[in-house]
């Protein structure tokens, strides 16, 4: 019987192409993508239509699906000045490595009796301890007293851009309407009735108004 | 030289494997899938009504019924509404319930208010400067996420003009009332 002779092939394949794809995929990435910002709380936001960009230097509250406050400051400089202010009005005593700890952290979610304690603490443990951290004592009054959250707004407002910086909310879907509220009536108490929601984008759908108006002019950026 | 008669023997390019290499490049694209986030965030803006305690109450309701909308948000995101403001005690305003839905749900009941107000319109029963307005009070059991999406209900629909508002006694009766009625 004749045999077949299979040709020999050498089992090495050229990886150059794959290698090709590979760091064109991680070009990609690096570009397109950013960093996921450092948050306290894990929140889902909703999703809406609007396309609009979140002002810059704001402010946020965050708001977790239990309902527990958070606030934060997109500003370093204010941000030393708002310490500042409320270590000296709540005689916190704080050292200036507590107070660096605050200026370099992400927000904080706890009430003034506890914020020393909390910034006394490293990073990782301060990342642990929001797990569990009561959030900033907030209700529906403009009392200063009980109403920590007004505040925080006021004084944040007062430092940062000369009081026009703006309020974004990042609320949870699941937190309750009674939560979200307390926030708005307390941001209403200071006078702040335009703000903003934090959401992630959704298509328009199709053949309503919105997406009739949006194929007239392009959405301005 | 044997080292040279080696080299000069062998022909064609120099190979070099570039496996690790491969596995270096999916090893850095997941790591960059896991740590970034590919959607930007985005605002909505908001703007609640201007609310001041000393505000009077004639200065208030100036809302015509014909062009009034109340929704009302409840819970397991159902929408109760109902037409005009709800403020005459004797004759309560018919409520009826739908759900957050592309079809047959709060979208076609606020497209046909703003037919209807149109209509009115051009009937004269409504003023050429009247518009549609939409009245939204959430009530406890709703949520966050029922808000912001009625709010977006609003921005896809172009209702003009609309507020959120507390909820009052007589509109948690209404939901009550329409509960008894269908219990779903």
């Amino acid at each position: 019987m004749p045999k077949i002779k299979l040709p020999r092939k050498s089992t090495h394949i050229d990886m150059t192409a794959m290698c090709d794809v590979a760091f064109l995929l991680l070009t990609f990435f690096m570009l397109a993508t950013k960093f996921k910002p450092d948050e306290p709380v894990v929140v889902t936001t909703p999703a809406s239509t609007s396309t609009k960009q979140i002002p810059e230097g704001f402010m946020q509250i965050t708001l977790d699906k239990d309902g527990r406050i958070f606030f934060a400051v997109d500003n370093i400089n204010a941000k030393r000045d708002i310490i500042n202010q409320i270590n000296d009005d709540k005689k916190l005593g704080l050292s200036s490595v507590e107070m660096q700890n605050f200026v370099n952290g992400s927000g904080v979610g706890v009430p003034f009796s506890q914020l020393k304690s909390y910034l006394a603490l490293a990073p990782n443990q301060r990342a642990d301890y929001d797990k569990k951290a009561p959030g900033i004592p907030t209700d529906t009054t403009g009392d200063f007293t009980t109403n920590e959250l007004a505040y925080w707004v006021q004084t944040a407002r007062y430092h940062v851009d000369n009081g026009k910086g703006r309020i974004a909310i990042k609320a949870d879907g699941k937190a309750s309407y009674p939560n979200i509220s307390k926030v708005i009536s307390t941001l209403g108490k200071q006078k702040v009735f335009r703000f903003s929601f934090i959401t992630d984008m959704k298509g328009v759908p199709p053949g309503t108004a919105l997406a009739a108006e949006r194929a007239g002019k392009p959405a301005a950026e | 030289m044997a080292e040279l008669e080696v080299k000069g023997g062998k022909k064609g390019t120099p190979r070099i494997d570039l496996t690790p290499m491969v596995d270096l490049g999916f090893l850095l694209i997941t790591f960059f899938m896991f740590t970034t986030t590919m959607s930007k965030p985005k605002a909505m803006e908001i703007q609640m009504p201007y609310k001041d305690d000393k505000l009077k109450d004639e200065d208030k309701n100036k809302i015509k019924n014909d062009e009034a909308l109340t929704l009302l948000l409840s819970k397991d995101h159902r929408i109760y509404y109902y037409n005009g403001i709800g403020d005459d005690p004797t004759n309560p305003p018919k409520v009826e319930v739908t759900y957050f839905k592309d079809k047959d749900g709060i979208r076609d009941v606020l497209i046909q208010k703003k037919k209807t107000v149109q209509s009115l319109i051009s009937q004269g029963v409504l003023g050429a400067k009247d518009k549609v307005i939409v009245l939204i009070k959430p009530d406890d059991n709703s949520t966050t996420g029922d808000l912001i999406d009625i709010l977006d209900e609003m921005t896809i629909n172009a209702i003009p003009v609309y507020a959120v508002v507390d909820i009052t006694p007589v509109d948690k009766d209404f939901i009550k009332a329409t509960e008894a009625v269908n219990p779903q």
